[in-house]
C-alpha cells in the first residue's frame, strides 16, 4: 500500500524569521503537504545549540515519520490496538528526545540545549496534534480562531490553578518558562490530542515569538483576510510580530483544508461493508 | 530582584528583598516583617513569590490589607503597587521590571521538574513543604542566543490615519477609514489585494487572482506596494483615492 498523499487537500504554507532583536533564528518548521505534517521547534540553547536542537528535531521527525508511514497507513492499528498516527508520532518524538539529549550530554557545544515541539499529522479527516512546551496550535474555523494546544508552562499552570487569570499572566515576570522540553531529559512527556477536521479549517502552528507579539484577534484577523493567499498570509502574521517589537524568534506553519481527505479503506473491509449496509 | 520598601510617615525605615517563597508580615515576632503596631494583626498578610512573580495575601486580619487604596484578600503585585497596613505603607518594586532588558524576558527556559513541583504546590495553595529555604530557582538549562548588539526594535514613528474613498461606480464617494491593521479590498475568488496598516505606513499587497491592482495606471508586482497620500488604486474595475487623514 502507498504512503497518503495530501496534497490535493491540504495547501501548507511556512515563514520563520529571527525577529527584530535576536540575531540569529532557533526556530525550525517543516511542513509536508503530501503526507499531511507539519513540525515546528523553538530551540533553546546557547551559541547555536538552540538551532540544532530544534533543526534535529524537525528533521527527525519529518524523516522517521515518512518512514514509518511509507507502508502503512496512520489511521491504521499498531499491535497494541492503538492508531498508527498517534503511536508513531509518541515513539517517533520520544527517540528524536533521546537522540537530542544524547547530543546534548555527549558534546560540550551542546549542553543544556532543548527545544518546544508542536506537531500535527493529518489523516482521514482528523489531525493528531502532539505538543511539548509552549508553541501552540490554533484553529481557525469560520470567524472562530481557538488555541488547541494547552501550553506546558508556568504561566498556563497558575491559569490552571486559578492563581492568575489570562489577563494578569500577560503581566507576569514569568514568560516563557515551559515546563516540558525536548532533549533535557533522557525522556520526554509527549501530549498528543485528536480533532476532527472540517473542509474551510485553517490551522496555525506557531513559536511563542507570534502569540506573544500578536494579540489573538489581530491573528484571526490576518487568517480571515488572507486565507485566499496562504504564503501572503504567513508572511504577514510573521510582519505583524516583526512591527509590534519582534522580540523573538518568530515562525508559523499554516495548513488550509480544501476538501475532505478519509482514509481509504481497501474496498470490501468491514467498515465501507457496514456503511453499505445503511445504504450512506 | 523585586523588594519591599517599608515606610511611615513618608519615611523610610527598611527595605526588604523578597528573597524567600512566603514572606509573612504581622505583629507577632516570628514574621519575616515585623510590625509592632497594634492595628496590624498578628499574622497580617503573606507574600507568595514565585520566581520574578509576587502574590500578596490578606491572611483575614481584623484592618485588612490595603494595595492602592483598594482593599485586597489576594493580588498579584505590580511594580510600584503600595501596600497598606494601618500606618505603614509597603512599596512593591520588582527590579526585573525596571532594569532588565526587555530581550532577557524573551529567552525561553526549562523549569526543571524540582522547581516545577513547588510552583505547582504553591499554586495549589498547598503549604511549603518545611525545609529549609532552597534556592527558588534551578539553574537554568538554556542560555540565550546572543543578541545582535545595538538591535533595538525601531520606534514606531506612528503615521496619520489613512483612508480610501471610491471614485467611481455604485459607491462613489464612500470612504473607509483604514483603522484595521488588514483591510481587504475586491471580490473574493475574483481579485482581491489588501491594504496592511503597519507603524511607518500603509502597505498595498495582491492577493489572489489573475489580475494585479494598479497604482496610479500601474500594476503592482508581487511584492507590497508602499501607498503615498492620492495614489489612485484600481482592482475589480474600481478605482479608490487613498488618502492621509488631516
Amino acid at each position: 500500500m502507498a504512503a497518503q498523499d495530501l496534497s490535493g487537500a491540504i495547501e501548507m504554507a511556512t515563514c520563520s524569521d529571527a525577529g527584530r532583536v535576536r540575531s540569529n533564528n532557533e526556530d525550525s518548521v517543516l511542513a509536508n503537504a503530501q503526507l499531511g505534517l507539519a513540525v515546528l521547534a523553538d530551540g533553546m540553547g546557547g551559541y547555536n545549540a538552540g538551532e540544532v536542537a530544534s533543526g534535529m528535531a524537525t528533521a527527525v521527525l519529518g524523516s522517521e515519520l515518512e518512514h514509518a508511514f511509507a507502508t502503512r497507513l496512520p489511521h491504521e492499528m499498531d499491535p497494541g490496538g492503538e492508531v498508527l498516527a498517534r503511536a508513531a508520532l509518541r515513539d517517533v518524538i520520544g527517540r528524536t528526545n533521546a537522540a537530542i539529549h544524547q547530543a546534548a550530554i555527549s558534546q560540550p557545544k551542546y549542553a543544556g540545549m532543548g527545544t518546544t515541539l508542536v506537531a500535527a499529522l493529518f489523516y482521514d479527516d482528523r489531525v493528531a496534534v502532539a505538543h511539548v512546551g509552549d508553541s501552540r496550535l490554533y484553529r481557525m474555523r469560520g470567524e472562530s480562531l481557538d488555541q488547541l494546544t494547552r501550553d506546558h508552562s508556568l504561566l498556563q499552570e497558575q491559569i490552571d490553578s486559578g492563581m492568575l487569570t489570562p489577563e494578569q499572566a500577560r503581566l507576569s515576570q514569568n514568560k516563557n518558562l515551559v515546563t516540558r522540553a525536548l532533549g533535557v531529559d533522557t525522556t520526554v512527556d509527549t501530549e498528543i490530542n485528536e480533532f476532527a477536521v472540517q473542509p474551510g479549517d485553517i490551522y496555525l502552528l506557531c513559536s511563542d515569538g507570534l502569540n506573544d507579539m500578536v494579540e489573538d484577534d489581530e491573528i484571526a484577523l490576518g487568517l480571515g483576510s488572507l486565507s485566499a493567499n496562504l504564503p501572503l498570509c504567513a508572511e504577514q502574521l510573521v510582519q505583524m510580530a516583526n512591527d509590534n517589537g519582534g522580540r523573538d524568534n518568530v515562525s508559523v506553519i499554516l495548513a488550509k483544508v480544501k476538501a475532505p481527505y478519509p482514509a481509504s479503506r481497501r474496498g470490501g473491509g468491514l467498515w465501507m461493508r457496514v456503511r453499505s449496509w445503511f445504504g450512506s | 530582584m523585586a523588594k519591599l520598601i517599608l515606610s511611615m510617615d513618608n519615611l523610610v525605615l527598611k527595605e526588604i528583598p523578597l528573597n524567600k517563597e512566603r514572606t509573612t508580615i504581622g505583629r507577632k515576632a516570628h514574621n519575616d516583617i515585623q510590625i509592632d503596631n497594634l492595628a496590624i494583626s498578628g499574622e497580617h498578610a503573606v507574600i507568595v513569590t514565585i520566581l520574578n512573580d509576587s502574590f500578596l495575601e490578606d491572611l483575614n486580619s481584623t484592618n485588612g490589607t490595603f494595595v492602592n487604596g483598594q482593599q485586597v484578600k489576594k493580588h498579584f503585585l505590580q511594580n510600584n503597587d503600595v501596600i497598606e497596613l494601618g500606618k505603614y505603607r509597603l512599596k512593591y518594586v520588582n527590579e526585573a521590571t525596571q532594569h532588565a532588558s526587555q530581550a532577557d524576558f524573551e529567552k525561553t527556559m526549562v523549569l526543571r521538574p524540582d522547581v516545577m513541583r513547588k510552583a505547582a504546590e504553591q499554586a495549589a495553595g498547598k503549604p511549603p513543604a518545611a525545609e529549609p529555604q532552597a534556592a527558588p530557582l534551578a539553574p537554568p538549562v538554556n542560555l540565550a542566543p546572543p543578541i545582535a548588539p545595538d538591535a533595538k526594535p525601531e520606534a514606531a514613528s506612528p503615521v496619520a490615519l489613512g483612508a480610501i474613498q471610491v471614485l467611481n461606480g455604485s459607491n462613489a464617494g464612500k470612504t473607509l477609514d483604514l483603522v484595521k491593521s488588514l483591510t481587504t479590498l475586491g471580490k473574493p475568488g475574483v481579485q482581491v489585494a489588501v491594504i496592511a496598516r503597519r507603524p511607518h505606513g500603509y502597505f498595498l499587497t495582491h492577493v489572489e487572482g489573475a489580475k494585479f491592482p494598479t497604482v496610479n495606471g500601474t500594476a503592482i508586482d508581487t511584492q507590497a506596494h508602499e501607498l503615498r497620500d492620492h495614489d489612485v488604486i484600481e482592482l475589480a474595475g474600481v478605482k479608490m483615492e487613498f488618502f492621509f487623514k488631516p
